[in-house]
């Protein structure tokens, strides 16, 4: 019979055994972790940042607010050109040759960016502020042209912005009907309506984040934290959290893939480069995965125990007698 | 009265009682004695069979952990003293549980434990492993805090790339907090059973046959 098919008693016959408590060691092990984890938890604690909100970032950097307001608005955020599944932004997609499932599962979560962000929460506060009602129609009446002008001057304005009594000030020039906008929506943000109104979704109960937490990821603020914090792809910030305390550390491998080439160069080699380096590094890790479970099957793979004599100090017992025999 | 009509030929109980079946496949496959042996060979006293036990005991506290941190509700642990000790709980019990689990796993992989039909079983384990990063995963993105928010923020690119982001949107705290307190623990859970219950059926492993050995 082969040893696969073999019951215990067949697969064991010959071996000596030796009284076994399975329940005692169970409750050994229950009670060992407790201690260690209640101990730990009491002396370390658990990382708790509080989260960035739309008010936080436009109280704390009220001209990266605005410049991000300005830039969905221009349509060149990230979130704006972003591809599938929020819009269908030509070639922003990752592809790698005919493999390219972003393309495949088309815009899931539609996402306007200038309309979500910008446009729709004005257009609720423009009902009591002929100013703003104003300025919007005269946004909404331009033509692309104009909008693309007076945004890209405005942008370059804000590079030199002054931030006083929580108003973001430029020099002079043609913005349109930009600066009142940006101060209504700058003036919402900072008392936290934006928040709310980024929320809306004609329901009363709401658990979806996506245009707010686009919205913020569109800024550089919430990046810069993150940078101080070490969470970024680059920084191995999957496995970091914030305060020092371990992040997703068995995330070790996936991480790995974004700090080596091809996958941080801009020609990388065979199709995979840092332009579709996510789509590259998943497709990488779904084979290791199953290279790791298929391990049985696998020559070479299978044969490493053999070869690292590991097996010999785990079970020294079992060897032990043999060699004293030869 | 009527007379009883005579017997007809029926089939016997055994062959037709599917509750008697399930019952002898079980005795047959999983006798209680393999279940929850009192005897054991005797290379099985080797410290790496601990790192499964372990493994096992950090999922129950994290499940634990995790069971009061739900039933209070997800804002609980920001503004509790309390909440934030069971929050901690939950964390590092997690964080031993994937230190265990992947110690268990390099042990079993330098013991070749996929031996003599076990195979299986390893590829069950590596199933747990992925489920399991998935959970935590999930669980990151529900914590509500700046952790959470650049974590979904990072991760749409990995997800939305390959596709996944589409139907699993990690921006959408419901969706992840549901998945992180039901459908993804209940999976664990059950496969993690179901890998203990392949390792009673079969045994542990013998040893690598110094001379080479029955493979897969």
């Amino acid at each position: 019979m082969k040893q696969k098919d073999a019951t215990q008693e067949e697969y064991y016959r010959g071996i000596r055994s030796v009284p076994y408590d399975l329940v005692k060691e169970l409750v050994i092990a229950l009670a060992g972790v407790a201690i260690v984890t209640i101990a730990v938890a009491a002396i370390l604690s658990s990382p708790d940042e509080p989260p960035v909100t739309i008010a936080s970032w436009s109280q704390d950097d009220a001209v990266d607010f605005v410049t991000t307001a300005t830039g969905e608005l221009a349509g060149t955020t990230t979130s704006a050109g972003y591809g599938q599944p929020y819009n269908s932004t030509a070639d922003a997609a990752q592809t790698w040759g005919p493999i390219a499932p972003q393309v495949w599962f088309g815009e899931r979560i539609p996402i306007d960016s200038a309309n979500s962000f910008v446009i729709e929460p004005l257009q609720r506060a423009a009902f009591s502020n002929s100013d703003l009602d104003s300025a919007l129609k005269t946004w909404q009446s331009a033509s692309s042209d104009d909008q693309a002008k007076w945004t890209d001057a405005y942008t370059k304005a804000l590079a030199d912005a002054q931030v006083s009594d929580g108003k973001v000030t430029v020099a002079e020039g043609d913005y349109g009907p930009l600066p009142v906008m940006m101060t209504n929506l700058l003036g919402m943000a900072r008392s936290g309506a934006l928040d709310g109104l980024l929320q809306i979704s004609g329901r009363f109960y709401q658990t979806d984040y996506t245009p707010a937490l686009l919205f913020m990821g569109d800024g550089g603020y919430l990046d810069g934290l993150a940078d101080h914090w070490s969470l970024h792809g680059d920084q191995w910030g999957m496995m970091n959290e914030t305060g020092q305390y371990p992040g997703q550390t068995w995330l070790w491998l996936y991480t790995m893939w974004y700090q080596v080439f091809p996958f941080t160069d801009e020609s990388g080699i065979l199709g995979l480069n840092e332009g579709n380096a996510d789509l590259g590094i998943i497709i990488l890790m779904t084979v290791l995965t199953a290279a790791l479970a298929l391990v049985p099957f696998i020559p070479l793979l299978r044969d490493v125990p053999r070869w690292i004599p590991i097996h010999r100090l785990i079970w020294r017992d079992y060897y032990a007698p043999k060699k004293a025999k030869a | 009265m009527a007379p009883a009509s005579p017997a007809v030929s029926q089939p016997t109980t055994e062959d037709t009682n599917r509750t008697l079946r399930v019952r002898r496949y079980i005795d047959r496959t999983l006798p209680m004695d393999h279940l929850l042996p009192d005897r054991q060979p005797y290379y099985v006293g080797s410290w790496v069979y601990v790192f499964g036990v372990i493994t096992i005991a950090a999922l129950v506290w994290v499940v634990v952990s995790g069971v009061v941190l739900s039933f209070m509700g997800p804002q609980w642990w920001h503004v509790s003293g309390l909440g934030r000790f069971f929050n901690s709980l939950h964390f590092w019990s997690t964080q031993l549980f994937f230190l265990f689990m992947v110690l268990h796993l390099w042990g079993q992989y330098f013991m070749a434990s996929w031996r003599d039909g076990r195979a299986a079983t390893w590829l069950i384990g590596v199933v747990i492993f992925g489920a399991s990063i998935l959970t935590a995963f999930t669980g990151y993105l529900s914590q509500q805090n700046f952790d959470s928010q650049f974590i979904a923020i990072n991760a749409k690119d990995a997800m939305n790339g390959a596709g996944i982001g589409a139907f699993f949107n990690v921006l959408n705290f419901g969706q992840m907090y549901g998945l992180h307190v039901m459908l993804l623990p209940i999976t664990v859970t059950f496969l993690v059973a179901w890998h203990i219950v392949m390792v009673r059926t079969r045994g542990v492993v013998k040893p690598i046959d110094p001379e080479g050995g029955s493979r897969s």
